[in-house]
């Protein structure tokens, strides 16, 4: 009786140790395969058409003759919305986060953090068409353009849609903090600006880049609102007052009209390819500036 | 002795302290005299911790916290009469736990004067040099002010704050248990530079060593469960006390 019972824990407890290894393993798997199809398919463009025409050209022609593939209107319209959009998530996230992580009382503090994160729960398409009927016209208004579908109407909105993101992780960043330096400023005489700015920041600064880091990777894989609200024209954008097409709403948009195994279709994986490398790279800085900071 | 007289800094007049229905000190009345050493001593749970937070307002932003009674430096009531910062900068305090801040050892004591508009590089040098000496550590850093304060020992540490502290000039130093965490070297190291310093700040020292009180202080206060039962000059205190539990406590009967 007693070995028997001795063997099945034997086998309970293989079962479950392979079954979590596998469930470690196949997110690896899952992203390693994902990436090999894109590699696959992205590639394929470049037995007929040269890689440097495509990551230099100026002209997003896919479907007259001959196609033009050159992806700089594309690559520059993510760039001016996402920096756009950083531009004005930043100031706003790190006060937002001063103020919830160390100046607000303690009930306010509570009732702004589920607010800020609630902001992460509606779906980018909500945000996208109250952004059209709502923002979209006042750009317009306030800036006497012909249309208010253009690069800052997509900044402002992924703003919004970064906020929460930089806000939660920037005040997580400061709560890390050693109370410690902050008694030590404040023993000093500092006031609680002084202590803020001078001590909780900079010790909170890894963090807190680790979290603008995020920000961006958020908004630079946004798809759907862009789509909505920047206009989508693939031109090279001048300034934030144009229409633009980001990489990630010329796959939507057109994915569904390419032939599959043509040049147009593998020219959008890669733009895949391209989108891949970008938030890689950005989560790799995020994962190092985390890093940091434990270590610190 | 709890008279008001032009010698006393600092003095403390009825107070009581509650954090939420706690009650933690009752009925306080003492004086700090000017370029005194007055030790605090008393077993856990005696208010002492909490009374240097009082003088010191750090309870202000603890919605728990509240007092009643009067504290008053040079006549000017802490509470009423002045902002948290600009009495900070008259009454430093030292932790339990050194509090370096993250930065080189110059910048940490440099942070302080700099905060009060110091900017002149050769005055911060001085400010740097003559607060190391006066905490008995510029012999052992001043060949490494660009180090991170955080690589020092814990009893370095513990001196850079004294010397952080002396750099804002303030005119009282409270001091929060200074040496529970350090050796014993260590912790002469901060004796000596403590009675050296009486020329210049009175200061006030809570400890949970006794001997250490004797040693240093000038006079001595003794707290029991959040009320002062005694205070008196240090060789009265631990020789011939008043009270009968003064007289078990630094003879070690409880504690």
């Amino acid at each position: 009786m007693k070995s028997v019972r001795r063997i099945w824990n034997r086998i309970v407890e293989f079962v479950i140790e392979k079954a979590i290894f596998l469930a470690g393993i196949l997110s690896i798997v899952f992203v390693v395969l994902i990436f090999v199809f894109l590699l696959k398919e992205g590639l394929s463009l470049f037995k007929e058409y040269s890689p440097l025409a495509f990551l230099f050209g100026t002209k997003w022609y896919p479907i007259s003759h001959p196609p033009s593939f050159g992806i700089v209107p594309l690559l520059l319209g993510s760039v001016v919305v996402t920096l756009g959009s950083i531009v004005i998530a930043v100031p706003l996230g790190v006060g937002a986060a001063i103020y919830v992580g160390e100046v607000a009382p303690v009930w306010l503090r509570e009732i702004l953090k589920a607010t800020v994160e609630f902001l992460a729960a509606i779906p980018s398409i909500v945000l996208g068409f109250i952004g059209l009927v709502t923002l979209v016209p006042l750009v317009k208004q306030v800036f006497h353009l012909q249309t208010g579908l253009t690069a800052i109407s997509g900044s402002i909105m992924l703003a919004f849609m970064a906020m929460p993101t930089i806000v939660s992780m920037m005040e997580d960043a400061l709560r890390a903090v050693p109370s410690s330096y902050r008694y030590g400023a404040i023993a000093l005489g500092a006031t609680r600006w002084q202590t803020i700015w001078r001590v909780m920041l900079p010790a909170a600064s890894s963090g807190m880049l680790a979290a603008v880091m995020l920000g961006i990777g958020r908004v630079i894989g946004e798809t759907m609102a862009v789509m909505m609200i920047t206009g989508n024209a693939a031109g090279i954008p001048t300034s934030l007052m144009q229409p633009v097409r980001t990489m990630t709403a010329t796959i939507a948009a057109e994915m569904g009209e390419a032939v599959q195994g043509s040049d147009h279709y593998f020219s959008l994986f890669a733009i895949g390819i391209v989108l891949f490398i970008i938030t890689f790279a950005i989560n790799l800085t995020a994962a190092f500036f985390i890093n940091r900071r434990s270590k610190a | 002795m709890v008279d008001e007289t032009s010698k006393d800094k600092l003095v403390v007049k009825d107070l009581n302290v509650r954090y939420g229905t706690k009650e933690v000190l009752r009925q306080i009345s003492f004086a700090v005299r000017s370029n005194e050493i007055l030790g605090i001593i008393g077993p856990a749970n005696s208010g002492k911790t909490s009374l240097l937070r009082t003088l010191n307002r750090l309870n202000d932003n603890d919605a728990a916290f509240s007092m009643s009674g009067t504290v008053t430096l040079d006549g000017q009531d802490i509470y009423k009469k002045m902002a948290p910062h600009t009495l900070r900068r008259k009454m430093g305090i030292i932790f339990a736990l050194p509090t370096p801040l993250p930065l080189s050892i110059y910048e940490n004591i440099a942070y302080g004067p700099k905060l009060h508009g110091t900017r002149n590089k050769t005055a911060l040098n001085e400010i740097i040099e003559r607060t190391l000496r006066a905490s008995f550590l510029w012999d052992e850093v001043k060949d490494r002010l660009d180090m991170p304060a955080m690589k020092l020992s814990g009893g370095q540490q513990q001196r850079l704050c004294i010397a952080r502290t002396l750099a804002v000039e303030p005119e009282i130093i409270l001091y929060d248990e200074p040496c529970s965490g350090l050796d014993p070297i260590s912790t002469a190291k901060v004796e000596e530079a403590m009675t050296l310093l009486t020329k210049q700040f009175t200061q006030i020292l809570v400890t949970n060593n006794t001997k250490q009180a004797a040693r240093v202080s000038d006079r001595t206060a003794f707290f029991l469960t959040g009320e002062l039962v005694e205070i008196d000059e240090t060789q009265r205190i631990f020789t011939v006390p008043c009270d009968q539990r003064t007289e078990d406590y630094v003879s070690g009967r409880f504690g």
